[in-house]
């Protein structure tokens, strides 16, 4: 169950300002049925230039209606200068706290009043396109509205990026671009998780150096050969000469001797020491078991 | 305020009679089963009884069953014990519709070189067994598909699906974790090698399981150790677990008549009330071949958590396939297979009643219901008011 505060169940319980305003002057409308959320806010001037009235329609969880809730309140009495700098950071402090996983729920606020003001500025016309290019497809989030979660909220890792504005939340695959957009406006501060690897040590002595041969087999090269149903064993290392077994379908790979040390040699050589040659142990080499029939 | 469970197929209130014949082994009778003394040996002695009554539910021999820590523990072995058994054959066929503790295991192990194919269901969440005949090869280990659905209830052909993949000489293992209690099984007359089930599914405490595997059934095992199990899986057995278990087949086998005639009448009585007094709702799943306790009812429009935190409101327990209730950002893979609209997705509520669910119960969640949708559609901007 999640963790809302007493001001969120509040909101959700009963809703301030639901409904639609029929002789609107800005209408923003943000989501869709598909994403989840949706959320349609409408709001009236008085003559003065300031929100009088302001009303939300949302289809959406409980923090996405306190958030609509909220919000409303939150406008009416600003002008349209005032109510622009509302960030989806003030709703949240509003709420008295969000969970993480639902920081997309002030984001939603925060863009439909700004659809709702560029609807008024427009003279009623939507915005055209969304800005920027489609960078997570499932959701519909381009790299512009990214950059801006990024930017007002200070994100540094593709899960945040996903709370605020659920870009990555579907099948990942656009993971990847999120770390690269991330990099580029936070720099070093972008926590991006790289796999761990051995790092070259200056000086090797034999015992650092065996250990780090066994190391790189472990992580860096059995996994691979595992994948393919083999297998390598660590025989011996005599001076820079590593030797190795292959086992299972690789043992029986014609193409191993080829192929196959060359990878493990290369491997060696980027994470232990240039001087390292490999030379495959056949004697020790299981006879075919295991082999894959067809 | 009175709690109204309905969210049995999450989990379950562990029965008295249950309480009462578990308690005195966190006592006094603390003895290891396994010990040459008496004081051991009468525990051991009621090990036995346990494992004769999960065996008599199941229709199977008390030597098949054995004892695990729970449901998602049974799934595992039976994948990665027959995959290690079979080391030559290197393909797995599940469906896209079963529970994480096969699908995630099955995805997982597609990272170690093992193809993996997932069926497809129908609208109504029906498989398709001539797709599955085709996906049987010769690199095919094992098969695993579910008894019964978690989410919507729906009922596979275990038994025609068993004697088909017989025929091929592959391993059959299913989940039956939501099946057994709620449905009768027979696994000696039907081609099972490997199932499945859960102790808090029954009205037996969390923290224990059963993976039974029929005679014969080659197996290597996950948790390596002790003789305990027959060697099938070491460890000091969950004596209090184990023996409530025990107690809570022999309730559900006494009970399997009432679950599938009042608890269904409940469950029936449930969904007519809802179908006519909320207009855009509709019935996710095989209503023909459905547990008897469960009914998975999607609202259009509006969002299964806002729904359920308004039903807590009152006391009522349920649960929701809608994307927020996970923490996920998407619905429930199960109803995505079948192809429910999002529409309809978001807005899924399941209600999964069990024998401690009375009439008054069902009235009070369809009287209230009505009012909760409503307030919610109202805010929703899909529905014009």
């Amino acid at each position: 169950m999640w963790d809302y505060t007493e001001k969120v169940m509040e909101y959700f319980f009963n809703p301030r300002n639901a409904g639609y305003i029929e002789d609107a002057d800005g209408i923003g409308e943000v989501g869709s049925l598909a994403c989840g959320d949706a959320l349609t806010l409408t709001f009236k001037l008085d003559e003065n230039g300031r929100i009088e009235d302001a009303k939300f329609k949302t289809f959406g969880c409980a923090s996405a209606i306190a958030s609509s809730s909220v919000l409303t309140e939150m406008i009416r009495g600003m002008t349209l200068a005032e109510a622009e700098k509302v960030s989806n950071q003030d709703i949240v402090r509003q709420l008295g706290g969000l969970p993480e996983q639902k920081m997309h729920c002030s984001v939603m606020g925060h863009d439909a009043l700004m659809a709702a003001i560029a609807n008024y500025r427009n003279k009623g016309r939507f915005a055209a396109e969304k800005k920027g290019t489609v960078v997570c497809t499932c959701f519909g989030v381009t790299d512009e509205e990214i950059k801006e979660v990024i930017r007002s909220n200070d994100l540094t890792t593709v899960q945040q990026v996903t709370n605020y504005c659920k870009a990555g939340g579907g099948c990942g695959g656009c993971h990847g671009q999120i770390e690269k957009i991330i990099e580029e406006i936070q720099g070093d501060k972008a926590k991006t998780a790289r796999p761990a690897v051995p790092t070259k040590p200056e000086k090797l002595t034999n015992i650092k150096k065996i250990q780090l041969i066994q190391q790189t087999i472990n992580e860096q090269i059995r996994p691979a050969l595992r994948a393919d149903g083999g297998d390598i064993q660590l025989i011996d290392v005599d001076g820079n000469k590593v030797i190795i077994a292959f086992r299972g379908m690789c043992a029986q790979c014609r193409m191993a001797e080829f192929t196959m040390k060359d990878v493990v040699e290369a491997r060696l050589r980027e994470f232990v020491s240039d001087e390292l040659f490999v030379q495959e142990d056949k004697d020790s080499s299981e006879q075919p078991h295991n082999h894959r029939a067809g | 305020m009175k709690t109204i469970y309905m969210d049995n197929n999450a989990t379950t209130r562990v029965a008295d009679e249950v309480i009462e014949e578990m308690m005195p082994y966190f006592g006094d009778l603390y003895g290891n089963p396994s010990s040459m003394h008496t004081f051991g040996g009468q525990v051991g002695k009621k090990l036995r009884q346990a494992r004769e009554r999960v065996a008599s539910l199941l229709g199977c021999e008390p030597d098949e069953i054995v004892f695990t820590s729970c449901g998602t523990e049974s799934d595992n072995t039976a994948i990665r014990g027959a995959l290690a058994a079979v080391p030559q054959k290197r393909k797995i066929i599940t469906t896209r519709v079963e529970h994480p503790a096969v699908l995630g295991t099955c995805r997982e192990l597609e990272h170690h070189g093992y193809t993996i194919v997932e069926l497809g269901v129908d609208k109504q969440g029906r498989l398709n067994l001539d797709e599955l005949k085709d996906a049987i090869d010769d690199d095919t280990t094992i098969v695993s598909i579910m008894y019964a659905n978690n989410e919507t209830g729906v009922i596979f052909p275990i038994d025609e699906i068993a004697s088909l993949i017989k025929a091929k000489g592959v391993i059959f293992h299913t989940d039956a974790v939501q099946a057994v209690g709620k449905i009768p099984l027979n696994l000696a007359d039907s081609n099972i090698d490997l199932l499945s089930l859960s102790g808090h599914k029954l009205h037996a405490p969390k923290g224990v399981g059963v993976l039974y595997i029929r005679r014969g059934t080659r197996l290597a095992p996950f948790m390596l150790g002790g003789h305990q199990e027959s060697g099938k899986r070491g460890g000091t057995e969950n004596v209090p677990g184990i023996i409530a278990l025990g107690k809570a087949c022999d309730l559900a086998q006494a009970g399997i008549q009432e679950e599938n005639t009042r608890v269904k009448q409940l469950r029936d009585k449930l969904e007519k009330a809802i179908l006519a007094s909320c207009p855009d709702c509709m019935v996710n799943g095989d209503p023909n071949n459905r547990l008897p306790n469960t009914l998975n009812v999607s609202f259009e429009y509006i969002e299964g958590e806002a729904i359920l935190l308004l039903l807590n409101k009152f006391g009522i327990c349920a649960s929701s396939g809608s994307a927020c209730t996970s923490g996920s950002l998407e619905p429930s893979h199960v109803l995505r297979a079948m192809g429910v609209p999002f529409t309809a997705a978001h807005g899924s509520i399941r209600f999964s009643l069990s024998r401690y669910n009375t009439e008054d119960e069902v009235d009070f969640v369809a009287d209230k219901l009505p009012e909760i949708v409503k307030k919610l559609r109202d805010l929703s901007p899909f529905v014009s008011t």
